[in-house]
């Protein structure tokens, strides 16, 4: 398969500009006649649905909650970056973009890069328009607050729940449209299928959560906005229901999946309790502001916090990173807490941890200062661990948090198949290796709002179609493979149920192909996983039948396609000879302990094309030319 | 710790539905109270039976998917939690803890302990937004909102949509959910140009949802997992009046 990323000619900071010129438009009175099908309702999803909506465009919008606000995107903390310079320490479209390419490791697409950093600027307006809380000032100004891989204060937040606001600024314009009637919403509708005819996206099979029927959607494009995979470790951060099997579905379809093995892990989580621990909680980024990031000097130190004497303590990020701090990416600061803890100096009863303090913050600011920024966020540690942060440090550990690889999309945000868009964390396209804290939101409001709207356009108004129904073949055979499928997993009826087997899975996933890999822990991976995928066919049991709600068979379904994605993750993992962001392999990295490219031979986006059966798939690569940005050894010292 | 349940199940809408005693064995303090009905479904599903229904998903207190009674209380004991914050340690060795979904006429019940709340939906899609279009839009700062409206205003704005509120009340009312809504874009200099409309509609879609009227015994207050407060109830009503006028 040839791979074309379309990226625009021009200078960089024209490209964007140029191409919403050169793209072609749909008349406003014709719009009506474009049936559009988007799929997921999280920042993304919402946010496009209710742009296209506006435009006049017949938008129909699926998600397998009962509402649109349910959506993982509700559960972000810290904030959205922005380049508006309101802090006047120096910000500009063309640091946003050099941080971010950075912060990625040299991994992503320049040309999307800067086009995000150009379009970011004009979210916040949007959200503030819409009615968005936003953190204010005295004088009624737009507050900011600094991230990891970042000296600008440049994140624009509501309290900690900047992600909740965001999505509910979206859903209000999502509810505007559904209104107004130009959206038509399914509730609880899991995507199973894409359904192509004569080369392109033409639709979807959707199964009714609530009576189990089959239905067949026919459009002029398709939208997946589906969010990220980190559900494949079953322990993550994501929701609960957060899995990829519309974009894993599509991926048989024909669609490229980029980089899988590009997966972060959040340096501040709440540690795992004990076997029971069904998914793990998230403490924002943001509190590495004023929080302070140590271990003991000593080697398995059994004290307690308060009775460790200052000069006892080791502040390892501030001394291995002096101008970053304990601000240094993601990526970095995972890897030195999993490293302390490797090497014995981990603290909490697990010794799987490391102390995030903030007495210093508390002595210079006062409580109620921290109270004011970080309350709800200290209020869930304290929930969940029983421990009162304001009077010991927290204890964390990294967790799954995100996936920056996705499906693989041109400029355009179009896939490798024709019609089908790809947005926000779902797609691959602007996070590189690793992603920058407040970057998401970012990403996946750019996307919907003011980058999918004109490429959506230009490829309605480029395109002829042929008139598609329901009823035809491509449909018929897509709902009889679904509805196989269906029968095929309720009549094994075995011993073991699908959380049992998708936390063995996920076991595999995080001890071989979570933070650190080595060859030989992928290989190993390699041969676990298809082992428990053949053996999850043969004894999953699953109660209850398939015509009403049946969440046992819904996570079968999804864990199913996890562990198909699972071992496409250990191969990209395997054939990715170098370390890049949270991308890890042990045999290369620097003196230092540093993550070590190899630009020469891996400068390029791995592009994966489903062969007609797992663990097979076929390589295509997109090269990366770095015009703008001269690829170095990343340093934060 | 060894509990036993008293579990409301009902295979869908029409079912009549009724209590079920399950013993949950074996948990430990440190789970979360969705965790301990994990476990409690995986030893139904080795039997044979079929699990209990619930809805849930972030598992972190924001999406607002889950909710469930508890012992009569909605989220269960505690304050400022949804029930997915809920942890083990707030009960004792050999507790009976009754479970039962949300019961309100504009919530019916789905299957079990999952409840239809797209009563929500439709009284937010009734004028619970402003009519800001992508593009256009001047910039931020260009709009001030000083720092006490803002709070004010996220206070309102951090509703979760969870249904707590409706389940308290001995009225079902909606008041809570609607005026935290109305409250919010009522503060903002961006709700002012619909304010009368958006509380005139917003208020004629709850009543032909029939939840009922407050009659201000602020149970949804005291079990609303974001704490928002009665006081954006007081403000409803004054921007209904005042819409009227």
């Amino acid at each position: 398969m040839t791979i074309k990323s379309n990226i625009p000619k021009g200078p960089l900071d024209k490209k964007w500009s140029n191409h919403k010129f050169n793209m072609k438009l749909v008349n406003p009175a014709n719009r009506r006649k474009y049936k559009i099908i988007v799929v997921g309702t999280g920042l993304a999803g919402a946010s496009v649905a209710a742009t296209l909506g506006e435009l006049g465009y017949n938008v129909h919008s699926f998600c397998y909650h009962e509402s649109p606000r349910r959506a993982h995107s509700i559960a972000a903390q810290g904030g959205i970056n922005a380049p508006k310079n309101y802090s006047n320490d120096g910000d500009s479209v063309y640091r946003l973009f050099y941080d971010t390419i950075k912060g990625g490791d040299y991994r992503a697409r320049e040309a999307n890069v800067y086009r995000l950093a150009e379009v970011s600027g004009s979210i916040i307006d949007q959200c503030v328009a819409q009615g968005v809380p936003f953190a204010r000032d005295y004088a009624g100004y737009l507050d900011n607050r600094s991230f990891g891989g970042a000296q600008v204060a440049r994140t624009f937040y509501a309290r900690g729940q900047t992600g909740q606001q965001l999505l509910l600024g979206a859903y209000a314009a999502l509810n505007r449209q559904i209104d107004a009637g130009s959206v038509k919403f399914y509730e609880r509708r899991e995507m199973l299928d894409l359904v192509m005819v004569e080369g392109k996206a033409r639709g979807i099979i959707a199964r009714n959560l609530i009576n189990g029927k089959i239905e067949s959607y026919a459009a002029d494009a398709v939208v997946l906005a589906t969010g990220g995979y980190a559900n494949v470790f079953f322990l993550s951060t994501n929701a609960k229901a957060s899995n990829a099997t519309a974009v894993w579905r599509a991926h048989k379809r024909g669609a490229l999946f980029a980089n899988p093995c590009f997966t972060q892990i959040h340096p501040t989580c709440i540690p795992v309790s004990g076997e029971h621990q069904s998914k793990l909680t998230l403490m924002s980024e943001s509190l590495r502001n004023d929080g302070r990031v140590w271990v003991p000097k000593q080697k398995g130190d059994s004290r307690q916090a308060n009775q460790i004497p200052e000069n006892e303590r080791d502040y390892y990020l501030e001394r291995l990173y002096p101008s970053f701090g304990n601000l240094v990416p993601r990526d970095v600061a995972s890897r030195r807490a999993k490293e302390m803890c490797d090497n014995g100096y981990g603290v909490g009863s697990s010794k799987m941890a490391v102390y995030l303090d903030f007495a210093d913050a508390i002595k210079r600011l006062g409580k109620d200062a921290i109270f004011e920024k970080y309350g709800n966020l200290l209020d869930m540690y304290k929930q969940i661990t029983g421990e009162d942060p304001y009077q010991v440090p927290m204890r964390i550990y990294p967790a799954v948090h995100y996936t920056m690889g996705g499906l693989w999309v041109d400029y355009n945000l179009m896939s490798s198949i024709s019609g089908l868009f790809i947005l926000g964390e779902a797609n691959f396209s602007d996070h590189g290796a690793n992603r920058l804290g407040a970057s998401a939101l970012m990403q996946g409001l750019a996307d919907g709002y003011f980058i999918a709207p004109y490429t959506i356009s230009n490829y309605l108004a480029s395109n002829k179609f042929s008139p598609v129904k329901e009823e035809q073949k491509e449909f018929t055979d897509a709902e009889n493979s679904v509805t196989s499928t269906i029968n095929k997993l309720l009549s094994i009826d075995g011993n073991k149920t699908v959380d049992e087997f998708h936390r063995e899975f996920g076991k595999v996933m995080w001890d071989y192909v979570g933070m650190g890999r080595t060859k030989q822990g992928l290989q190993k991976a390699l041969k676990l996983l298809p082992e428990i995928r053949s053996k999850f066919w043969k004894e999953v049991k699953i109660t209850g039948n398939a015509h009403d709600i049946n969440t046992e068979l819904e996570k079968a379904q999804r864990v199913a396609d996890f562990m198909e994605l699972g071992e496409l993750i250990a191969i990209d993992a395997l054939h990715r000879e170098e370390s890049c962001g949270g991308h890890f392999r042990e045999e290369f990295q620097t003196e230092e302990g540093e993550a070590k490219r190899n630009d020469k031979k891996f400068s390029y986006v791995a592009a994966w094309e489903f062969s007609g059966k797992p663990g097979s798939p076929k390589l295509n690569k997109e090269k990366l030319d770095f015009e703008e940005v001269h690829p170095s050894q990343r340093s934060y010292k | 710790m060894n509990l036993t349940l008293k579990v409301w199940r009902q295979k869908d809408k029409n079912d009549e539905g009724r209590f079920i005693e399950y013993s949950a064995k074996n948990i430990s303090p440190d789970m979360s109270f969705l965790e301990m009905l994990d476990i409690v479904n995986i030893d139904l599903v080795k039997k044979g039976e079929t699990p209990i229904v619930f809805d849930h998903d972030c598992r972190e207190g924001i999406c607002g998917s889950c909710g469930m009674m508890i012992n009569g209380r909605a989220h269960g004991p505690g304050r400022g939690i949804a029930t997915c914050q809920l942890h083990m340690r707030s009960f004792a060795d050999d507790d009976e803890i009754v479970i039962e979904p949300w019961r309100a006429k504009s919530f019916p019940v789905l299957k079990d302990l999952m409840v239809d709340r797209t009563s929500f939906e439709r009284i937010m899609r009734s004028g619970g937004y402003t009519s800001a279009k992508t593009g256009g839009i001047p910039d931020g700062n260009s709009i001030l909102v000083p720092k006490p409206v803002a709070d004010e205003a996220f206070d309102a704005a951090a509703c979760i949509g969870c249904g707590a509120c409706v389940a308290a009340c001995p009225n079902s009312s909606a008041m809570l959910f609607v005026s935290a809504k109305v409250s919010q874009l009522a503060l903002l200099p961006q709700g002012q140009a619909e304010r009368e409309t958006r509380v005139q509609r917003m208020v004629a879609q709850m009543d032909e949802e029939k939840f009922g009227s407050c009659s201000n015994t602020y149970a949804c207050e005291a079990e609303c997992p974001k704490g928002i407060s009665v006081v954006h109830i007081a403000r409803l009503n004054r921007e209904y009046i005042t819409a009227q006028l």
